[in-house]
């Protein structure tokens, strides 16, 4: 995307509208993929379509809202369902952190932040963080809340469209646009992972699942997930001491 | 709504699981990094480890999904959907770390077993 200098005078409006144009761009796409697959979970899980799109739009982050249909797939608890959401959803802690101090303006009011920071995840993080500094600082928030809402409207929209158009289609491929959000994730938070503990912590994670799976029936995704992020967590901190010391 | 688990037995009762299971846990971590926004330091160990375990949960539903299905993803074979996510990888890793890369080849396995086991 590119905003010439001429233009530096745009109205809130004007930046709304150019950040809206953002869902054009391929991170949004292939979100916007992903959210195919995510209907498509919603359909396995046996939840309805309203329900999919109400969780779209009051929880927005796709890790969280995976982890919340696991929840409700295994049939665990609200409470240890609210505690794996909330240790996944730990991280938008320091996202919105690093984000506020580009995102305010001398006259932004903290109630403005607070509504936009429901549309904080990965994609209009990483939108953002790329293009604030093109933006006058008074109308970075008009740039954000074009984007970022308008990305979760879209997705909102098109999860109960999605859900509702595959009752057409035949389960191979109801499987198959569902076994999209595995391969994202897995490939997206890989390539993303800023160590080596992020990238262990990914098969970790994994191995760990069978068997908290046997043992901690109903609480696998807890016990799975802190378990194998520890264990990660140790491990990439050793090898990182050692590749230092070699 | 024996346990608090999610039923749809009372037509509110999903809807209030979304919102406590779901919104709450994560926009409480939005709001609290705008009202703390000058306090934490992103590059601490705490914060490391924070991201760590969020990767590690969301590799555990990765898992869960690769290994004990539900609905039209338990038609679809074990191996097939391990080789799958394997190859999705690969080829991640070999084109650039390209994601829809990476998603077009877990895909494709997935149709070549589907062609394979029509013909066979």
């Amino acid at each position: 995307m590119t905003i010439p200098d001429s233009e530096a005078e745009r109205t809130s409006l004007g930046w709304a509208l150019i950040g809206a144009k953002g869902i054009f761009t391929p991170p949004a796409l292939i979100l916007t993929t992903a959210f195919f697959g995510f209907a498509g979970l919603c359909r396995e899980a046996g939840i309805s379509w309203q329900e999919s799109a109400f969780m779209t739009a009051v929880v927005w982050a796709l890790p969280a809202k995976i982890i919340l249909l696991g929840a409700i797939t295994a049939g665990v608890s609200l409470p240890a369902a609210a505690l794996a959401v909330a240790l996944s959803s730990m991280r938008m802690m320091p996202m919105v952190v690093a984000l506020m101090p580009e995102m305010r303006g001398p006259k932004t009011r903290t109630p403005t932040l607070l509504f936009l920071s429901h549309f904080v995840a990965i994609t209009a993080w990483v939108f953002a963080m790329e293009r604030f500094d093109k933006v006058p600082r008074d109308k970075r928030t008009a740039f954000f809340g074009g984007f970022a809402v308008t990305l979760t409207a879209l997705n909102t929209v098109l999860v109960a469209l999605v859900f509702n158009l595959m009752g057409q289609l035949p389960a191979l491929a109801t499987g198959a646009l569902a076994f999209l959000t595995p391969v994202y994730f897995f490939t997206s938070l890989y390539g993303s992972a800023r160590d080596r503990s992020g990238r262990l912590a990914l098969f970790f994670g994994m191995a760990a699942l069978p068997p908290a799976h046997w043992l901690t029936p109903g609480y696998e995704l807890l016990v799975a997930g802190i378990g194998g992020g520890l264990a990660a967590f140790v491990c990439g901190a050793f090898l990182d001491g050692r590749a230092r010391t070699n | 709504m024996s346990d608090w688990v999610y039923s749809d037995a009372v037509s509110w009762w999903p809807y209030v699981f979304i919102l406590l299971g779901g919104w709450l846990p994560t926009d409480v971590w939005r709001y609290l990094g705008v009202v703390s926004a000058s306090r934490i330091d992103e590059t601490s160990q705490a914060a490391a480890l924070a991201r760590t375990i969020a990767t590690a949960l969301v590799a555990a539903v990765i898992a869960q999904l690769v290994f004990y299905p539900s609905g039209a993803l338990a038609d679809i074979p074990t191996w097939v959907r391990l080789v799958s996510l394997a190859v999705g990888f690969a080829a991640h890793q070999a084109f650039g770390q390209r994601i829809l890369v990476g998603i077009f080849a877990a895909e494709a396995v997935i149709g070549l077993h589907a062609l394979a086991a029509l013909a066979g």
